[in-house]
């Protein structure tokens, strides 16, 4: 597998960052180094082995029902870049 | 053709064809707190006021899952006669949008929680089994509200992180009528669980449909369409009777239909294309990082069995067996738990005839002039079960019985007090019944002359006179016995 301009453009699209040209062509490369590098995996026959989604044995914790209110609304909004009557401001979007 | 057959097809001009429904529900679990936060869930809320850094997506904000959603999700699961997997796992689903701010939703793709189950339809030609596919948990997003600004969209992050069940139904349905009842069912199984409100003005319950059409007989699905987020049932069966149409009409005239995702605009009562081709999502779904698998043990799902309160589907059964109730009866009563569990306060002392009877006819008609539901009714099972019984022992007739629970509906009294305060008691007495009808046959001696000539039909009127003349108290039967032997 390997990754061209298009993916990166499409993958750049995808996650709302816009990449400039020269960068694309650091990307592309280091990426692929990446990918490479990860594929020796590949090497491995897994035929007979069932996919795993964690390495590690653990299972998820799990924590009560319970509300606890650590943050308040001034601290959340504290961090937008603009804000209005409690509400987050965003350039317009619909769908 | 009756409604005791199905006859749900679309009539286009090369012949009939049939319409394949399948849903996908998402219901908000009834929590205190979030999926993966202790942030609170309360709907109507201050803008932004339950929201922690977990669900504005701060960085390095580790989430941690709710047990309390777990259970529910498996007690739905339960519910619907479902496979439950001791092992699911998290993925993320990426997108982009303003009111998603961690960039991806936390949900389960390949190995949901809850696997194959099923909803049982009672449609008027006959039961139905609606397979369900799966059910998983996920995070709802926030609110965006469009309409504040020409420029600008407001962002509410209440919602962001709450906990939803999404149920995914095999393509099953055939018609609107049957995804209204697969809702209802759906909801009154979860509420019955106590799993979900199934509130869907407040967007506790919402589906995505999802719709094709074939020829009739022909075994192959149409290409489908999705019709995204679709929030009351009266919505979900307009927009699939507007958008079966549609497809129906495309492929008469020999074109395609193209898999999309597609909204309905309420206001105009019609389905469009929500986002061109090349903009269509790419999820890039992969396990989470953040989450281990989510592994419990039998013992676990057992505990939960364990606790199951009776469902709908058991709870017909019994009614029909217990009250010799009809399928109709017993189908109007479970439909909600609130009007089943106030029938049996009535019908485990009192007449169980009188008692469907008042329920699902005099109170139910009041309930609705008055807009109010079963829980909030002004009336007591405990007063409809003493007027009942104010009937069955005669101490009054039905049509004082009536008279009394228009006086109960505005103040929900003790109707013996009522009966009493006014002076409704039924006149039993044989002696005082029978001095009202001679003065009734005294008044009319022409017309028991036309009786006794056989004009049979005068009886009724004379029934009807006296208990006018007794201010309605009078004992029909026994009026009727009187008379009959008075006019012989």
């Amino acid at each position: 597998m390997s990754i061209n301009k298009d993916t990166i453009k499409k993958i750049s699209k995808l996650a709302r960052i816009s990449v400039t040209n020269e960068e694309t062509d650091r990307l592309e490369k280091d990426l692929n180094s990446i990918i490479k590098f990860v594929e020796q995996l590949k090497e491995l026959n897994t035929d007979k082995i069932a996919p795993i989604a964690s390495v590690s044995d653990q299972a998820l914790t799990m924590n009560k029902d319970e509300i606890k209110k650590i943050n308040e609304k001034e601290e959340i909004l504290k961090n937008a870049p603009e804000k209005n009557s409690n509400y987050y401001i965003v350039p317009k979007v619909i769908e | 053709m009756s409604d005791k057959e199905f006859n749900y097809y679309i009539s286009g001009e090369t012949g009939k064809w049939e319409v394949v429904i399948g849903l996908e529900v998402h219901a908000q679990v009834s929590s205190n707190a979030k999926l993966f936060s202790t942030s609170a869930t309360k709907f109507g809320s201050e803008p932004n006021s339950q929201v922690s850094l977990i669900d504005a997506a701060m960085p390095g904000m580790l989430p941690v899952i709710n047990k309390f959603c777990v259970e529910q999700a498996v007690r739905t699961g339960l519910g619907l006669k479902a496979k439950i997997n001791l092992l699911s796992v998290f993925d993320r689903k990426n997108y982009f949008y303003a009111d998603l701010p961690q960039g991806y939703q936390i949900s389960q793709f390949k190995h949901p929680i809850v696997g194959e189950g099923e909803v049982i339809l009672d449609m008027p030609y006959g039961t139905k089994k609606i397979g369900i596919e799966r059910l998983h948990l996920e995070q709802d997003a926030g609110k965006s509200l469009h309409d504040q600004d020409p420029t600008k969209t407001f962002i509410d992050l209440n919602r962001s992180g709450v906990a939803l069940m999404e149920i995914v139904s095999k393509p099953d349905l055939r018609s609107p009528e049957e995804v209204a009842e697969y809702i209802k069912k759906l909801r009154s199984i979860m509420r019955y669980l106590g799993t979900c409100d199934g509130n869907m003005e407040e967007g506790s319950l919402r589906a995505d449909v999802n719709v094709s059409v074939r020829k009739i007989g022909s075994k192959d699905f149409g290409t489908r369409c999705e019709i995204k987020n679709v929030n009351s049932i009266k919505f979900m069966q307009q927009a699939i009777q507007f958008e079966a149409k549609r497809q129906v009409d495309l492929l008469e005239e020999g074109k395609k239909i193209d898999q999309e995702t597609r909204l309905f605009d309420t206001k105009k009562n019609e389905t469009r294309q929500m986002r061109s081709k090349e903009d269509a999502h790419d999820y890039r779904y992969f396990p989470d990082p953040d989450l281990p698998p989510l592994k419990f043990d039998q013992s676990f799902v057992d505990e939960i069995k364990q606790k199951l309160p009776e469902l709908p589907d058991d709870k017909k059964e019994r009614l029909i067996k217990d009250y010799k109730l009809s399928s109709y009866e017993a189908g109007v009563l479970i439909s909600d738990k609130d009007t089943s569990d106030y029938f049996e306060d009535i019908a485990k002392n009192s007449d169980v005839k009188l008692a469907i009877n008042w329920v699902i006819g005099d109170l139910f008609a009041a309930l609705n002039k008055i807009g109010k539901s079963i829980k909030e009714s002004p009336i007591s099972s405990k007063n409809l079960a003493k007027l009942i019984d104010l009937i069955k022992n005669n101490t009054i007739s039905g049509r004082i019985a009536k008279e009394v629970f228009e006086l109960m509906i505005n103040d929900n009294r003790d109707p013996k007090v009522i009966v009493e305060e006014k002076g409704l008691i039924q006149e039993s007495n044989v002696g005082e019944l029978e001095k009202i009808i001679e003065k009734v046959l005294k008044d009319n001696t022409d017309k028991v002359a036309e009786y006794k000539s056989g004009k049979d039909k005068l009886f009724g009127f004379f029934v009807g006179s006296v208990i006018k003349e007794s201010k309605g108290k009078a004992n029909p039967a026994l009026v009727n016995d009187i008379l009959k032997k008075k006019l012989s």
